[in-house]
């Protein structure tokens, strides 16, 4: 590697970061290959067990995430269901139960019982519901309280607070867009000037920050993009800049950074991936931004390509009118952005080297159990959480059609390593998301 | 108060007689728990007295001094915290007081949201004279830190809403000593740059601006910050950027380097796509590195973008399928 003068911190640091990472890499690729194999494989019995305990018990260490503990139930639910496993219903009853318990009389979540809602509360608890599926689960949601807490953290900037009081960002956009998008209760009092604000967040770099003039963040980008794309505003995006920022933040090691000249990190994997994976079902509109004409899809990543589908006619499936009173076409039209959106063909195909993500992943990512950021970090369950999703996103990006699956070489290690996919937007898995459309397209709020 | 002393020095609530009339309200989690935290009694017993006087909207010097407690415990319960600023604007006390209390619990917790919003809050009442505070808080946190995100969003906020913006262009220049990597004090300085009141916004910026990014381009072509500074310089108009003689020169000059092109050659190919003529001494920098890699020949003028692409394929591997893309996205005019 080369450096121009002394090395900067910035540089020093990321010398470090390729020094372990490419030592693993030499590690495993000079082994013979049955040895090597087993560094591929995903050790899904022990991220389940892992994950698992999480649900019943934390240290006391954990006690700085009293108010966060929706979220622990989501990156614990989620990964499992990505896994491709389930818990006994005990933990599920449980879970629906404790879940309750944080649901607010007036509407939304808090990070525990007797907690203020709050919006990332809000988002986890849904989640985990509908990953959850089932009556019991998702009708324990309060449709009606929920729409009220969103509309009161509604900010006349056009963005949402977090909380009563609470901090305004890009990440309040995207749990409250989300969550009201996947509950069928999304409507034009809570989408006015929320791309307004979503749009001025986009900086000179072509990523998305959390605030106006911030600076692109991974994180904020796959917020940003993903409200755009359920509030069908995308195209107010410099979708270009940001397709080019995005593929920039892979680095050699295979994993995304967050930001410019910062280290790779597991959970980026998700965040940058998904990114990029939306906007592989974007193609019409960023030909249209480019000035470019819809060319035939060009589908291909290097030699080889799904053509499957490519003869099929492209479905749009109309929404089907819910059967709720008070619905009006123009709620019906925006709650069914994220359904149109899944169902479209994917037309372009990966944005990113999906095959080196994976491996930075499987060897510098994976532990005996769980998944941590890099090397010399530890495993958590945040990580697991988006690491997985991100393996997955990486799994079903060169598939054409969500529900078909993927070729054996789209999958690093054994096919057995297959995860379950998922729907970009929401970050659910798509067999859970497609139940909770059905059940909440068809109920009255 | 941290937790050390607390540890030491702490007389359960039970103890305290200030505290008798309080009926203290443990947490209802249920009959079949999950996601059950092993919390220590002195956890347990601080937040079932604030669930007491948050339930009863207590807002008291002493409920004021249990939210600090459990602030210490969990500085990360923001129910805790809007609850505190409830009480601070009910007793009306010195913010300046609280500014103390933010300066001593932001140490060992730099990247907590909930913290950053409390001063921010603070900040926000005590108006225009906590600007320079604020100004220095931030600094303290950027010597630990110089990428803190939260630190740059708070910075950002103070300067747009309470002002102060005098040092702030010296300030990124300290920071680009220290590293010029720094892609946050490169957002900072496209931030002031635009925003400030005191230098005439981006038109009247442009030209110093320029120069001086190129300068960091030529010290370390592989750094990506600049790069993105000056399309952003630009607004992204990267035909009008290349048209720009010094641009095009800093680019050749970069490709003639040998290595650490990556970036000129992103920067080339967007302005190509935009029907930007490159002049002689670019195109021929553009021909000498295709021919110094094992690529089809191709004798073509009007292929030069799709050449471009081709190079990056090669030498920046990880992005082949984004450059394949590009190719692909070529409009005929530009071929």
């Amino acid at each position: 590697m080369e450096v121009n003068g002394v090395a900067t911190k910035s540089e020093e640091e990321q010398f470090a970061v390729w020094n372990q990472v490419f030592r693993i890499y030499d590690l495993v690729f000079g082994l013979p290959p049955h040895a090597q194999a087993l560094h591929f494989e995903i050790r899904r019995d022990n991220h389940v067990e892992y994950l698992t305990r999480g649900l019943s018990h934390l240290g006391p260490g954990f006690s700085v995430m009293d108010a966060t503990r929706p979220w622990i139930c989501y990156w614990v639910m989620h990964s499992i269901a990505l896994l491709g496993d389930c818990v006994g219903d005990k933990l599920e009853t449980g879970i629906i139960d404790f879940l309750e318990r944080c649901q607010d009389p007036n509407g939304g979540y808090g990070g525990g019982p007797g907690q203020m809602p709050h919006l990332a509360a809000t988002y986890a608890a849904i989640n985990t519901l509908v990953t959850i599926g089932g009556t019991k689960s998702l009708s324990s949601i309060n449709r009606e309280t929920i729409y009220g807490f969103l509309l009161r953290m509604k900010d006349s900037s056009g963005g949402f607070r977090m909380h009563d009081g609470g901090e305004i960002d890009v990440r309040a956009c995207y749990t409250a867009i989300s969550v009201a998008s996947i509950l069928n209760i999304l409507d034009h009092r809570l989408i006015q000037g929320t791309g307004d604000y979503i749009t001025r967040c986009q900086t000179y770099e072509g990523g998305i920050a959390g605030e106006p003039s911030s600076e692109a963040h991974g994180g904020y980008t796959f917020c940003g993009l993903a409200a755009m794309v359920l509030m069908n505003e995308v195209n107010r995006l410099n979708l270009p800049q940001l397709i080019n920022w995005i593929v920039f933040r892979q680095g050699v090691e295979g994993g995304f950074q967050g930001r410019t000249n910062k280290l790779v990190d597991g959970c980026y994997s998700f965040w940058q991936g998904a990114a990029a994976a939306i906007i592989q079902r974007l193609h019409s509109t960023v030909m249209e931004q480019l000035g470019l004409p819809l060319s035939k899809t060009d589908f291909s990543q290097g030699a080889s390509c799904d053509s499957s589908n490519s003869d099929q006619e492209e479905e749009h499936s109309e929404p089907e009118c819910c059967v709720n009173d008070i619905c009006q076409p123009e709620i019906v039209g925006v709650n069914h952005n994220g359904d149109r959106f899944i169902k479209a063909p994917q037309e372009m195909g990966p944005l990113f080297n999906t095959f080196a993500l994976q491996q930075y992943i499987l060897l510098c990512s994976q532990e005996e159990a769980g998944f941590r950021d890099k090397p010399g970090k530890s495993r958590d369950h945040y990580h697991t959480c988006y690491v997985l999703s991100g393996l997955s996103i990486s799994h079903h990006a060169g598939t054409r059609n969500v529900d078909r699956p993927p070729r054996t070489i789209d999958v690093m290690g054994p096919y057995s390593n297959l995860l379950e996919p998922v729907h970009p937007l929401y970050n659910v898995v798509f067999d859970k998301y497609k139940e909770a459309f059905r059940f909440f397209s068809s109920s009255n709020p | 108060m941290d937790s050390e002393d607390v540890k030491e020095n702490r007389v359960p609530f039970s103890n305290r007689s200030e505290w008798s009339d309080i009926k203290p309200v443990p947490q209802d989690d249920g009959p079949n728990p999950v996601v059950v935290i092993d919390y220590k009694d002195e956890f347990v017993e601080t937040m079932d007295y604030f669930r007491a006087v948050y339930m009863a909207d207590e807002r008291t010097p002493r409920s004021l001094d249990l939210t600090r407690e459990a602030i210490s415990l969990n500085p990360g319960n923001y129910t805790v915290w809007q609850f505190r600023r409830l009480i601070l604007e009910h007793l009306n006390v010195n913010l300046h007081e609280e500014l103390q209390f933010m300066d001593q619990i932001a140490t060992k917790n730099p990247k907590n949201y909930q913290i950053w919003h409390h001063r921010r809050w603070i900040a926000e009442k005590l108006g225009v004279g906590a600007a320079h505070k604020e100004l220095e808080f931030t600094r303290r946190v950027f010597s630990q830190d110089a990428k803190n995100y939260h630190a740059w969003s708070h910075r950002q906020w103070v300067l747009l809403n309470l002002g102060c913006w005098e040092d702030e262009l010296s300030y990124c220049d300290e920071l680009f000593n220290d590293d010029i990597c720094n892609n946050s004090a490169w957002n900072q300085r496209f931030f002031v740059v635009t925003k400030s009141p005191l230098l005439g916004g981006l038109d009247v910026m442009r030209d110093s601006e320029i120069m001086f990014t190129i300068k960091a381009i030529l010290a370390k072509p592989g750094n990506e910050s600049p790069w993105r500074y000056l399309r952003g310089l630009y607004q992204n108009d990267a035909k009008s950027l290349l048209n720009d003689p010094r641009v095009a020169s800093v680019c050749t000059e970069v490709l003639l380097g040998g290595s650490q092109y990556v970036h000129a050659l992103n920067l080339v190919l967007d302005a190509l796509i935009h029907q930007f003529q490159p002049g002689e001494d670019l195109k021929g920098a553009i021909e000498a590195v295709y021919s110094s890699l094992d690529l089809p020949d191709s004798t073509s003028d009007s292929e030069l973008a799709k050449r471009v692409c081709f190079i990056l394929e090669k030498v920046d591997p990880i992005r082949a399928s984004y450059w394949h893309w590009r190719k692909t996205t070529i409009p005929s005019q530009a071929l």
